[in-house]
């Protein structure tokens, strides 16, 4: 298991491999199909993403307590392909190093991920309770008002948030060989 | 008897079932240690843990509710019954607001409108009646697919031979994007909409094979090896990464066709298989 802080180091984020377990501790700020939207028409980032990590995530988060201070009940990933065209021009425009989600990408973003030095890190589906646990505070929301609490960039801190790097920096997708290899063995049983 | 309910779907959706939550174990053994399919399955295993702990949805997706319910209780777990239970639940957070109007796109904010949950009338047998609930999943769901014979790409012709080759083309066309390791359940024959409501209804069997009392004869039994030794020889592994485990069961059945008509009908489960049975 490999430890990623952040900030995310490009050097690091650089040397990471396909195949390779990770745990995340640090910010995550949460961003799916409203936000990726919201950028491609020329919106404002909310939050600085320069070594960053974006999560591809719809939490359930309510407010509770006298403080009035988030928490946050599950938090698993959505699936990732909808924000396919939207992806290259925001890791190349923000600085991100992590994309964390479910079911991986298309070539167009694993290239940008090559050349800007970004890795896909693939969080278990359906594992909404442990990924929840794993956000020790919400530190913050943005675009709340505009886009609703599933789709609101939520500023996780978390601890221990463990994924698997699914798609390198170095062009390597493991979605793309397990497919391949995947139909191969499936001719030779015919 | 809502109290009853109430808490029937707080388990259910909190929860895996034993023999489901065996057969991940088993899973997470057979994976090379330090791979990603063993993280993968690690990963499930202690969000199964942690969610039963709590009480809370082991997945923010909770799905689907479709209850079987014994023909006898009709007049005991009416459908308005059914739903203020689902009502209850949803307001304690055991479920998520999760039905939305197909028409305007607005939430049924207590999970309740026409047909929803799905309530089935099915026949007992014995001395004990049963209420069962399964919770399915939209990312799972979504992968269900329908084939009808014959098919010439998949070179699959009207019999077992050609019933094969559509269940492992769905396995190799679905890879992880059903939160693999999945269970599938199989319908051979039928027409279309009996096809997808038997092919599910394989999904409340029991993957151990001593407790499960089959959906048809030997032939079918040994399909049903066949199928999960050879889905998983394809390397497709939890949530797609690699590895030995794609899936974690097949349960198939068969109901009469007409001549013009072959459908293979293939329900996809993910790992949060969620059922749960009572006795009232």
């Amino acid at each position: 298991m490999i430890t990623l802080t952040y900030p995310f180091d490009e050097k690091a984020v650089r040397a990471l491999k396909a195949g390779d377990a990770v745990s995340i501790t640090g910010r995550l700020y949460t961003g799916r199909d409203k936000f990726h939207k919201f950028v491609a028409d020329g919106g404002a980032l909310p939050v600085d993403f320069t070594d960053g990590a974006l999560y591809h995530c719809g939490p359930v988060c309510v407010r509770d307590g006298a403080d009035g201070a988030w928490r946050v009940v599950a938090a698993g990933p959505t699936t990732s392909v909808r924000e396919n065209p939207y992806e290259p021009a925001f890791i190349a425009a923000s600085g991100v190093r992590l994309i964390v989600g479910k079911g991986g990408m298309d070539a167009a973003t694993r290239a940008a991920m090559k050349r800007h030095g970004c890795v896909y890190v693939q969080a278990v589906g359906g594992a909404g309770a442990l990924y929840a646990a794993a956000v020790r505070r919400v530190a913050g929301v943005s675009l709340l008002d505009e886009f609703g609490a599933a789709e609101a960039v939520w500023h996780f801190d978390v601890v221990d948030f463990r994924g698997v790097v699914a798609m390198d920096a170095h062009g390597r997708s493991l979605f793309a060989e397990v497919a391949e290899a995947s139909a191969r063995a499936l001719a030779g049983l015919r | 008897m809502q109290d009853r309910l109430v808490s029937m779907i707080r388990e259910t959706s909190s929860s895996l079932p034993e023999d489901v939550l065996a057969a991940l174990r088993a899973a997470a053994r057979r994976e090379a240690r330090g791979g990603s399919a063993a993280v993968v399955l690690r990963t499930i295993l202690d969000n199964c843990a942690l969610a039963k702990r709590n009480g809370t949805p082991l997945c923010q997706d909770t799905g689907t509710l479709t209850f079987f319910v014994d023909e006898r209780l009709r007049r005991r777990v009416t459908p308005a019954l059914v739903r203020r239970a689902v009502a209850c639940a949803t307001e304690c957070g055991f479920l998520r607001r999760n039905t939305i109007d197909a028409v305007t796109g607005r939430s049924c904010d207590d999970n309740c409108a026409e047909g929803a949950p799905v309530v089935h009338y099915v026949a007992g047998d014995g001395p004990a009646r049963r209420v069962t609930l399964l919770l399915k999943g939209g990312g799972s769901e979504n992968m269900s697919r329908q084939y009808s014979l014959p098919d010439a790409a998949l070179g699959a012709g009207r019999d077992l031979a050609g019933v094969r080759a559509c269940v492992l083309d769905a396995v190799q066309k679905i890879q992880g994007y059903g939160c693999a390791p999945g269970i599938l359940g199989v319908c051979v024959g039928g027409d279309r909409a009996t096809g997808y409501a038997v092919a599910k209804a394989q999904l409340l069997r029991p993957l151990d094979a001593a407790a499960d009392a089959g959906g048809g004869g030997a032939e079918l039994r040994r399909l049903e090896k066949a199928l999960l030794r050879e889905a998983n020889a394809l390397g497709i592994g939890p949530m797609g990464l690699g590895g030995k485990t794609t899936l974690l069961g097949v349960k198939v059945a068969a109901r009469t066709r007409v001549p013009a008509s072959f459908f293979v009908t293939v329900a996809y489960m993910c790992w949060a298989c969620r059922r749960r049975t009572i006795e009232l």
